[in-house]
């Protein structure tokens, strides 16, 4: 009996995919699970797999087709079996060769998987982990020197991260981090350094093409509005040193913005117009309370998304983020990692920013900026003292909501977080 | 100090032990009248005569198994192999009896005896006559095994291996008893056991001993017309095995390169490497390369044969790979 | 030998086998490991050996080694303690029933490959040589160890270099569970003597006087610097090769045969016929043994096991 194989639908918003790359060729044997083809979103890469025993008949749409959802793609069946392809359900879709820029559609995500470094021959095992190249004694320096290795450009073999990378790095960290280190005075040498180079003409890769679409489409239809609030972060600070503690063994480590997720969450259950998308004529709100994370990516930015996060505790949602933050990095994103969020966050805390507004992230109908939680004077009860605040500032769709709904949602948020029991309760 | 031959060194520090000690003596296929296949003895036997420097039948078990035997009696026999390719025949005296004696019987024997073993390709004898099994034989607790590079270690460590009360392989390469170099005058006797900087660097460590020793410092010397300062270290003993001073330069360079002429499988090579690791590893600044033989018996051809062999240039361009 | 040192000789037989039959025991009980062959049987042949050596000479054999252990003089604490792997053992508590060892007593051990110690032994002798010693070599071993290539590597170079060396060959008439006549290319091993050049004699393992008799004429014809000798020693294992032989390859009559000509009831029949002991004098011998073997048998239960830093002791004299 032979079997359609459709273009899978990778997500509650995935319209259509691109077939990349036919991974089995017609008259090849199949095995159900075997890798039949890979696809890409404008989120990711993903591999399709056969659903069948058999052999591929017949593959239907050629190699960079842009291919709607649930449409065929390939047929499989026995072997010597007599197979009338007309007379098969194939959903009609004709074989689109020329393939053609992907329209963006108001569903898409800013996100897709970025190919970065030349992969090993074993890159069609999609287990393997790629990764981050370093060397034992670079990642050794880094830790000693609490470095973040993601932000040290690796310049050994395949991108290894070296010695030389990390001396340079502590020598010279990129301007961008603003933490720290000294102004450095411009060597008088610096004049003999050669002519000025030429211009550099960088293509743009398909994940800044789309978060340009996006983001552009974002900020021209969406009106936006701000509100900014400053919140004390002694308790949760307090809490987490507690926690980290009693962490220590397991190696978590639970980071603020983890905090922030699970508070935005409950505060997003108390104010379903800020959790919801704008189609057509009616606002949706949704069932879900589904947190994207902003997470920096070579050459762009993904958000990775802990579903229903208003119903997990911290260290769930902690250990969620970081393994699919991870598995973004490093190019190895599922679906699952980063579909279907309904609210998204964005904390620059740790590059040492005051505050900052964030775009929306379309369809959602709002967005956290989160700046970094720092010691600085306060007044209590008429006393300075030394206090612990955060600045955080939510962009919302002025067509879903208002100004007094966004301000009560900043003082439920800041009711979690100056309470942080009510996290954990 | 004198510029003599790895052949001069090898002969003076037998000759001048056998005067010290009465108890030293030399057996061996063709040691005597002939002067040794590779001439080291020559001119022993008129000196010291046939009580002392023993021709024997070809018949390695016999040799190795009556030195250890004179040796449990308190004598210092040399016994000289005419290749370490012959070893194979005496292989249960070699690691199975004189190693395990001292151990097995509560310490109550002694078996103070060297077996002086050349061998290495190089020399188109063809698959059997041209091994670097020195890896196997490092392998035995018990047995102590030496393989110098240098005219000045030869002699030091024969010494050194001839006062040793217990058994010592000496391992000697065919193709180094040409090598000439300084060796201290005098009564110069080098530790067994002790590896050594044989050259000082910055940015590279090669470890290596025996011939690949001579390969590494060809190889140190062109990088060095490169602008690259490799450090070159010299096991000298394979057993026991001195990571000290491979570790601090490894900790230094962060980079290093193993050169050895036997199979890389299994070799000594994958031991150096491995305790790298075991002992350094935060010190890695890229993954530890290792230049030895192709997998293959040596062929006859002389082409294919130094094709097989590891090359100055397969040492170059390993340190290119790590750098 | 006078009467004493007959009385010696018997009472080194008995102890031989009074210990082995203990040792048996200890083995069924689990408190022996590996392995363990017994020399039952051919008390006659090392006891015959050793009383007729000088000091001086040196007794090397096989792994079938208790027997020449207890005639050099071990103690049965020491013995007994070794097979317990203790560290009152005489090689440690390191080297067990098969490798035992003192240098003191001139006893070299106590060798588990086939054959391989008889280069060694053409070594020792060797070594006398070359020193000008009065010493000669006993070296021991089976049938067996005469069709390995060390065998022949070693009898010959002790014949191109005229070491003084006693070659005894203890025919206990198979190898392991194969007979001589399977794997030997001639039965009388004496002929391979023949082959190198050797004097040689076969002669009566299970009479010790006949034992002892045939080494002194051997020893004295190696005293007078003509080289070595060779003696094939018709012998019989009454136990299998070692513990846990299912001895398929022979049946109960034949050992019941080779019984009746037991070495130590032949030399305890003609003691007394001869008068060289009386009954009470030689019951008086078993039971002192009988004691002594639990005595030590107490003495080796006792005793502590080899601390752990004994592991890594003696690898090297030289320790680096």
């Amino acid at each position: 009996m032979a079997e359609i194989m459709t273009m899978p639908k990778l997500g509650f918003d995935m319209a259509e995919g691109t077939l990349i790359n036919w991974v089995k060729k017609e008259g090849e044997e199949v095995k159900k699970g075997d890798l039949l083809a890979e696809i890409e979103t404008d989120k990711a890469t993903v591999e399709v797999e056969s659903l069948y025993d058999g052999t591929v008949r017949k593959l239907l749409v050629s190699a960079g087709s842009i291919v709607p959802v649930n449409e065929a793609i390939a047929v499989i069946g026995g072997a010597d079996e007599e197979i009338d392809f007309d007379a098969l359900d194939t959903g009609g879709a004709e074989e689109e060769t020329a393939p053609t820029p992907a329209e963006t559609t108001p569903t898409e995500m800013v996100v897709e998987k970025v190919v970065e470094t030349p992969v090993a021959p074993t890159q069609t095992n999609g287990s393997l982990p790629a990764g981050v190249r370093v060397s034992p004694l670079a990642r050794k320096m880094a830790k000693d020197n609490q470095i973040d290795l993601l932000r040290v450009t690796g310049s050994g073999p395949q991108g290894r991260i070296i010695k030389a990378d990390i001396k340079k790095y502590i020598a010279s960290p990129p301007t961008t981090t603003g933490s720290g280190p000294s102004l450095r005075m411009p060597s008088l040498a610096a004049a003999d350094l050669g002519p000025i180079p030429a211009d550099v003409h960088v293509p743009l890769t398909r994940l800044r093409q789309a978060i340009g679409r996006r983001m552009m489409g974002s900020k021209q239809e969406f009106p936006h509005f701000y509100v900014t609030s400053d919140l004390d972060m002694a308790p949760v600070m307090a809490m987490r040193k507690e926690y980290n503690g009693l962490l220590a063994d397991s190696g978590e480590k639970l980071s603020v913005n983890d905090f922030i997720v699970k508070a935005a969450a409950l505060a997003l259950r108390q104010f379903p117009n800020l959790n919801a998308s704008l189609a057509e004529k009616e606002v949706v709100q949704h069932g879900h309370v589904n947190i994207g994370v902003a997470v920096s990516v070579p050459n762009g930015l993904m958000t990775v998304v802990s579903q229903d996060a208003d119903r997990k505790n911290i260290r769930q949602i902690s250990i969620e983020v970081k393994e699919k933050a991870a598995r973004a990095r490093s190019g190895k994103v599922q679906p699952d990692d980063v579909e279907g969020s309904t609210f998204s966050i964005s904390n620059l805390g740790m590059f040492d920013v005051d505050h900052f507004i964030a775009i929306i992230n379309p369809p959602e109908a709002a967005i956290l900026a989160v700046g970094s939680a720092a010691q600085m004077p306060v007044v209590v009860d008429g006393e300075l003292t030394v206090g612990w605040r955060m600045k955080a500032t939510v962009s919302v769709d002025h067509r879903v909501s208002d100004g007094a709904e966004a301000a009560q949602f900043m003082q439920a948020l800041a009711g979690y977080i100056e309470n942080p029991l009510s996290l954990v309760l | 100090m004198a510029a003599i031959t790895v052949r001069q060194a090898i002969s003076d520090a037998m000759r001048e032990e056998m005067e010290r000690d009465e108890d030293v003596f030399i057996l061996g296929e063709e040691v005597g009248v002939w002067g040794g296949t590779f001439a080291v003895t020559r001119g022993f036997y008129d000196q010291f005569g046939p009580e002392r420097v023993m021709d024997t039948p070809i018949a390695e078990s016999a040799i190795i198994g009556a030195a250890i035997g004179a040796a449990m009696t308190g004598l210092r026999p040399i016994a000289e192999l005419m290749t370490i390719n012959f070893a194979f025949s005496a292989m249960d005296h070699i690691v199975n009896e004189a190693p395990k004696l001292h151990y097995m019987f509560g310490g109550q024997f002694k078996v103070p005896m060297v077996i002086r073993a050349p061998g290495g390709g190089g020399r188109q004898l063809g698959a059997t006559h041209s091994q670097t099994p020195d890896a196997i034989f490092a392998h035995f607790p018990g047995l102590k095994v030496v393989a110098p590079g240098t005219p000045a270690d030869h002699k030091g460590l024969l010494k050194a291996a001839i006062r040793s009360d217990d058994p010592v392989l000496f391992i000697e390469h065919a193709t180094l008893y040409q090598w000439r170099g300084e060796v201290p005058d005098g009564d110069y006797v080098v530790p067994i056991g002790k590896s050594k900087v044989q050259r000082p660097g910055t940015d590279v460590t090669l470890v290596s001993y025996s011939r690949g020793l001579q390969l590494s410092m060809q190889a140190a010397d062109e990088l060095a017309k490169q602008g690259i300062s490799a450090e070159v270290v010299d096991l000298r003993t394979l057993r026991p095995l001195d990571m000290d001073p491979i570790i601090e330069s490894f900790k230094k360079t962060n980079r290093a390169v193993v050169v050895e002429e036997g199979w890389k499988s299994y070799g000594v090579g994958s031991e150096v490497v491995s305790r790298i690791y075991e002992e350094a590893f935060d010190y890695a600044d890229a993954p530890v390369k290792r230049v030895a033989q192709k997998e293959v018996p040596l062929p006859y051809n002389q082409k294919l044969e130094q094709l097989a062999m590891p090359q100055v240039a397969d040492v170059i361009q390993a340190v290119k790979e790590v750098l | 030998m006078n009467k004493q040192e007959l009385l010696e000789v018997y009472r080194q037989m008995v102890m031989i086998r009074r210990l082995e039959e203990r040792a048996a025991e200890l083995y069924q009980q689990g408190k022996i490991g590996g392995f363990l062959h017994l020399y039952i049987g051919q008390e006659a042949v090392s006891t015959g050996l050793v009383a007729a050596r000088q000091p001086q000479d040196r007794m090397i054999t096989a792994y079938r080694d208790h027997g020449v252990a207890i005639n050099v003089g071990i103690s049965a604490k020491e013995v007994i303690a070794e097979l317990l792997g203790k560290a009152t053992g005489v090689s440690k508590g390191k080297g067990g029933s098969m490798h035992m060892a003192d240098t003191e007593k001139n006893f070299f051990g106590g060798h588990a490959i086939v054959g391989a110690h008889l280069p060694i032994a053409s070594g020792m002798a060797l070594g006398d040589k070359y020193k000008k010693k009065d010493t000669v070599t006993i070296c021991m071993f089976g049938d067996g160890a005469t069709n390995i290539g060390y065998f022949h590597e070693g009898v010959n170079l002790s014949k191109v270099w005229d070491l003084p060396v006693l070659w005894v060959c203890e025919n206990n008439q198979y190898g392991m569970g194969t007979t001589v006549e399977r794997a030997s290319a001639v039965s009388e091993i004496r002929q391979k003597a023949e082959g190198y050049g050797i004097p040689n004699e076969r002669v009566d393992g299970m009479d010790v006087l006949a034992v002892h008799e045939a080494t002194e004429k051997a020893l004295k014809h190696i005293r007078a610097g003509k080289g070595p000798y060779f003696l094939e020693i018709m012998t019989y294992r009454y136990r299998g090769h070692s513990m846990g032989d299912p001895e398929r390859y022979r049946d109960a009559d034949e050992i019941k045969q080779w019984q009746e000509s037991d070495p130590i009831g032949v030399f305890h029949a003609y003691l007394i016929e001869n008068k060289k002991a009386t009954k009470k004098a030689l019951d008086e011998i078993e039971a002192q043994v009988e004691a002594e073997v639990e005595e030590a048998v107490e003495f080796a239960e006792n005793s502590p096991d080899p601390a752990p830093e004994e592991l890594f002791r003696d690898i090297y004299v030289e320790e680096n």
